[in-house]
């Protein structure tokens, strides 16, 4: 881990409420896994303000870049929306336990939102190291909250969306078409994971399938976070083992091992 | 030019520091969580977050929320209680780090704040890794637990009682943490005088709350909490200031420090030694950043000790 100062060097708008931030820390870049997250102060907050944490979109090592997805959601994001390219921002990273890098069978990647950054990561590893057998599953309110579709469509991962209102794709949540392709897996023996991220309702649902089908499930949850680093015991989940730290112990978790309230 | 020299040394009641700076607790886990991103050699102590007998779940989420000036927490002091505590933490620390550990201590009543004590005097006087133990800070003052912490703070009898039973437990420098709430803080200073105390701390969080004003709740799980940060550093210097003048016992001072600036003051105010919180959260840097601004005041004022600023406030 490292806390150092990263340049900015891609700072857009993606839609309305979404932005891409490229920043350049070779370090980092190269000893990011996906899953992980970094810990950045905005400096556009007061000086003493918490730092956010980000879930990584994509880390090259060879361009020496890592590149983030957010959504615009508060203070915090709102005032980070202000930076401009050329900036630097105070950085920590990286931290936290990622998602596995290996998958045995199907890879199914379930995105819920701007979920898909550490999954889009994952996929991108995933295919570097062979593995072909990758969808993502991915929903959204509307057709502007499904993000990086082309970026995935470029790895040659197959994409089943869904949106509430049914404007692109499935209309429903993204458990529907998801559950169509496990149960024909299961028809044909094949073997899956589960990979998800996104709002907890989507969490909590991954979970239950991945316990109840016996199939490896790995959750990466999201909570507000003060030091990022396992001292604070700010950012709670609930697990087998206890209350553990999302920003230590997580915040990639094995569904099995998550106790949701 | 050649740089004077600037003794940083100091003696917190027995506990000898490199540098007059620490750490507060449950800021900075059980020490080696900032590994590779604070500067450790600028601190003399690190304080490890409260342990009692037991493992402690500590409160549910949401333990905190951040406010103007600092934030609320009701962490509830999770912790994995002493055994676990000596036998990963201690070891885990001393292996890679070097600033003395001042271990933060708390019970759901006094035998077990003496028992704790007990088992980490033997720790620091018979294990390998207990020497790197430093000193027993007794948190008498955690507004975020019902059974222990603030319970024993706020009668100086029951203070007395717990500070005498404590320091029979050990011979290590021991240290009060004091809650900042008092109207006269001299009762409170001298219970922990004739219990034994060696050193005195302050201040701990301010017990603070926060509504959501959309669905008419606290924001806290526990609803309320205690109030750190930049905010509360006039609060911290007030009551500095007051106790300094009260005792001769020397101060570990703490609350909103996030430079050299509001360290110094803390200093004049009469702190022996200064610990930095959730200064840290923000900027991990800011540990060297303020030995660097403190050590350059001292230049600037031809302070040939950091401890010679203890107290010197011009009357």
């Amino acid at each position: 881990m490292v806390d150092t100062k990263a340049k900015v060097v891609v700072h857009e708008e993606v839609g309305t409420l979404y932005h891409h931030l490229v920043l350049e820390e070779s370090r980092m870049a190269q000893d990011l896994r996906p899953g992980q997250f970094i810990h950045l102060k905005v400096p556009a907050l007061e000086p003493s303000a918490l730092r956010r944490p980000f879930s990584v979109f994509c880390a090259d090592a060879k361009l020496g870049r890592l590149e983030v997805l957010y959504k615009t959601v508060g203070r915090g994001t709102k005032a980070l929306n202000r930076v401009e390219v050329g900036d630097l921002l105070e950085v920590e990273g990286p931290l936290g336990k990622g998602f596995p890098e290996k998958c045995d069978g199907w890879a199914l990647l379930v995105g819920g939102g701007y979920g898909v950054a550490p999954l889009y990561f994952l996929a991108k590893r995933l295919k570097e190291f062979g593995h072909e057998k990758v969808i993502l599953f991915v929903g959204g309110r509307t057709k502007a909250d499904l993000l990086a579709l082309d970026r995935f469509a470029s790895l040659g991962v197959e994409v089943c969306a869904a949106t509430e209102d049914g404007s692109m794709g499935t209309k429903g949540f993204a458990v529907v078409p998801l559950d169509e392709r496990i149960a024909q897996l299961r028809r044909s023996g094949e073997n899956f994971e589960l990979f998800a991220c996104g709002p907890d309702g989507l969490l909590k649902a991954i979970s239950d399938r991945a316990v109840s089908l016996g199939a490896p499930g790995w959750i990466s949850t999201d909570r507000h976070m003060i030091c990022g680093v396992g001292a604070c015991f700010a950012c709670i989940q609930k697990t087998v083992n206890g209350n553990s730290r999302c920003c230590v112990d997580g915040p990639v978790f094995a569904a099995k091992d998550l106790i949701w309230q | 030019m050649a740089m004077m020299a600037i003794d940083e040394r100091t003696n917190l009641g027995g506990l000898e520091m490199a540098t007059p700076l620490a750490t507060a607790s449950g800021t900075f886990g059980y020490g080696t969580e900032y590994l590779g991103a604070v500067d450790y050699s600028s601190l003399g102590a690190i304080t490890v977050k409260g342990i009692r007998l037991c493992e402690w779940p500590g409160n549910n989420m949401p333990r905190h929320v951040e406010v103007p000036g600092g934030m609320v927490n009701a962490i509830g002091l999770q912790g994995p209680g002493i055994e676990k505590f000596l036998s990963h933490y201690l070891k885990q620390y001393s292996e890679k780090v070097s600033p003395k550990m001042i271990v933060n201590i708390w019970g759901g009543e006094i035998a077990e704040y003496a028992e704790v004590a007990r088992r980490i005097d033997e720790a620091a006087k018979t294990t390998k890794e207990g020497a790197v133990i430093g000193a027993i800070e007794c948190n008498v003052s955690c507004p975020n637990v019902k059974a222990g912490g603030h319970t024993f703070g706020q009668d100086p009898t029951i203070l007395n009682k717990l500070v005498t039973e404590v320091r029979k437990a050990t011979t290590l420098p021991l240290i009060v943490k004091l809650a900042p709430n008092f109207p006269d803080i001299r009762p409170y200073i001298k219970a922990c005088e004739d219990g034994g105390a060696d050193a005195l701390s302050m201040i701990n969080t301010i017990p603070a709350m926060v509504i959501d004003i959309e669905n008419r709740r606290p924001v806290l799980a526990n609803r309320t909490g205690g109030l750190s940060g930049r905010g509360i550093h006039p609060v911290a210097v007030k009551v500095v200031y007051d106790a300094y003048r009260a005792t001769k016992l020397p101060i570990l001072a703490m609350g909103g420090v996030y430079d050299a600036r509001s360290a110094i003051e803390l200093f004049l105010a009469g702190a022996t030694a200064v610990a930095l919180g959730s200064a840290i959260f923000t900027s991990p840097s800011v540990v060297g950043e303020v030995r660097q601004g403190i050590l350059d005041y001292c230049r600037r004022h031809a302070f040939k000790a950091v401890k010679d600023l203890t107290g010197a406030l011009e009357q």
